[in-house]
């Protein structure tokens, strides 16, 4: 197959755009692994909300439903890695498949009563569940050693391997996105994907084809935990110190923004967001006392502009094909 | 033994009696109709029968089996497939993907088929794609696949949403008002696409205002007014029926005039 080939049938109308994405992208990479310094940090966390945006959109993007409290598997993730590694001395890889495995039976226990609302109702339950999540992660003392936090996480690795240095640290960090993004592609484009797509849509019509929603629906949630306590666990593990600060609100707003400016309900939307969202602040820092203001006027721009976010640039004004092929 | 059989379906809201007491039989491979003025209670009904509604008493029999109080997803997957009045389609989806949505009873595999992508998966999912196709070639829209779904004209949307339902592979297809909003054109070409579905062996129900349609494709019609089925029978005995045309035009008096 040719690489013509390949960015036509598996990219679809983001082909050239991707590719285009794509080359900015490793620039930056480029340019900050050869600069390094605090842009490494800055890129590191980008592609740890990178993590929890692609998860965050199975739940609000493919399947349209509002959740403002997935900051709470991210707390269980960084909790269980920090708690598992420090005070019990496991494997930072195990700590992080068994916070994600507790993350998940959370999302199971938490999404069953709650995913039966629906709209606003649905938003304020899942906010409530992020607002008890952070007051537990500062008064449960004993488990979290409230504000103070954990500090001394060690690293990710496997056996004698660790990944210590910052540059190594954030290819693999990379690496992880990429992972993640590839599985959101595969989900998206499967029979599961389309299930989730149509109850965006409408329940209803969903629900007279046959499809379970609340089932699809819980689902969804789950897979949004479990990239959520993945993008927690990582980044307790890359920074070595979490506090309930790290969780809290300000984490539901960043990824927010980071969903709308990349694109919700796309591929890779979230992941672009992410490192766009992030390096925002540092591209606006040269106005000195005036960068808040000019984040959010570039942000107010982008969503005028750009409404359903960046990684739709790529379909503006190309012209869709008649009809695919049955291979499609 | 009747494909559907209806006893004694009730549904009150507070006060009022949207359906009080209906009684129906479809036989397998009919094309029967539902007609009735505005607030008669047919799309009422139509709820109740594919599960959007709980009725207030009464039972609802497919093909034999109780589905009362079942769950829509479920009866959808009995072979019970309805369309909607206001079209429910998939926005952000092309045409095809549209009717890809109603394959989802017809195929199989989650999470696990999706990330591995075994063969019999990838094979399926291909079949998916030609069947959308296909389908879409049957009901006139092979041309527009790749259009998003929901900028159709109002009259293709209709069509889209019977392709959808057929792609579900329905032993029972429910048809809510299909004509309303289309002109004598897509009257024509709907009413021929709901002739072939029924030939290919699928029972069709078809709730609709537009009688002169009912009266000439339908093979049985029963007239709801009030909630109440006033009657049933043939084309020819409903259009000479004293009530029916005292249901559509107000009083008898007025029919004679």
């Amino acid at each position: 197959m040719t690489l013509r080939a390949i960015i036509s049938t598996k990219l679809g109308a983001y082909g050239y755009f991707a590719i285009a994405l794509a080359v900015a992208i490793a620039l930056l990479f480029a340019w900050v692994f050869f600069k390094g310094g605090y842009l490494l940090t800055v890129l590191q966390l980008a592609m740890i909300y990178g993590v929890f945006c692609v998860g965050l959109n199975f739940f609000m993007g493919y399947t349209g439903q509002a959740s403002f409290g997935q900051n709470a598997f991210a707390a269980i993730g960084g909790y269980g890695s920090a708690i598992l590694t420090v005070q019990y001395g496991w494997e930072p890889i195990l700590a992080l498949v068994v916070s994600m495995a507790v993350a998940g039976v959370a999302a199971v226990v938490v999404g069953y009563p709650t995913l039966r609302l629906r709209g606003h109702y649905l938003a304020m339950a899942t906010f409530a569940l992020g607002l008890i999540t952070y007051d537990v992660s500062v008064q449960w003392t004993d488990l979290t050693q409230g504000y103070m936090g954990y500090s001394g996480i060690p690293p990710l690795g496997i056996g004698p391997f660790t990944v210590e240095d910052d540059k190594l640290k954030l290819v693999c960090l990379a690496v992880i996105l990429a992972l993640g993004v590839w599985v959101s592609s595969r989900l998206r484009h499967s029979r599961f994907g389309r299930a989730l797509r149509a109850i965006s849509s409408t329940e209803l019509g969903a629900a007279a084809l046959g499809i379970r929603v609340s089932r699809y629906k819980l689902l969804a949630f789950i897979i949004a935990a479990l990239y959520a306590s993945a993008a927690g666990s990582l980044f307790a593990h890359t920074v070595g110190f979490i506090s309930p600060e790290v969780f809290g609100l300000q984490m539901v707003v960043v990824t927010f923004t980071m969903l709308y400016v990349g694109g919700i309900g796309t591929v890779l939307g979230p992941a672009i967001g992410a490192v766009i969202a992030s390096l925002l602040p540092e591209v606006v820092r040269s106005t000195g006392r005036f960068q808040d203001i000019a984040y959010a006027a570039v942000l107010i721009l982008m969503l005028i502009f750009v409404p359903k976010g960046l990684s739709t640039l790529a379909s503006i004004g190309r012209r869709r094909p008649i009809k695919a092929g049955a291979e499609g | 033994m009747a494909l559907l059989e209806v006893r004694g379906l009730t549904k009150r809201f507070d006060g009022l009696v949207a359906n009080s007491d209906i009684d129906l039989d479809v036989p397998e491979g009919s094309l029967f109709a539902v007609i009735g003025p505005n607030g008669a209670g047919k799309t009422t009904f139509f709820n109740m029968i594919s599960g959007f509604l709980q009725p207030t008493s009464g039972t609802i029999a497919f093909a034999g089996v109780q589905i009362t109080n079942l769950r829509q997803d479920r009866i959808a997957a009995m072979g019970l497939v309805r369309t909607f009045q206001l079209v429910q389609l998939f926005g952000g989806m092309s045409v095809a993907e549209n009717v890809e949505v109603g394959c989802h009873l017809a195929t199989k595999g989650g999470i696990g088929a999706a990330l591995v992508r075994p063969p019999w998966f990838r094979h399926q999912e291909a079949d998916v794609r030609a069947k959308a196709l296909e389908l879409l070639d049957f009901v006139g829209l092979g041309v527009q696949a790749e259009q998003e779904a929901t900028l159709l004209p109002y009259g293709q949307q209709r069509l889209l949403e019977v392709a959808r339902a057929l792609a579900a592979k329905p032993r029972l297809l429910l048809l809510d008002e299909p004509a309303a909003g289309l002109n004598a054109h897509e009257t024509e070409v709907l009413a021929d696409i709901i002739q072939r579905v029924n030939r290919q062996n699928i029972t069709v129900i078809l709730i609709e205002h537009d009688v002169a349609l009912v009266t000439r494709i339908a093979h049985r019609i029963a007239v709801l007014d009030f909630g109440r089925k006033i009657t049933e029978g043939t084309p020819d005995e409903i259009k000479r029926h004293p009530e029916v045309i005292a249901a559509y035009l107000g009083t008898e008096e007025a029919a004679h005039a």
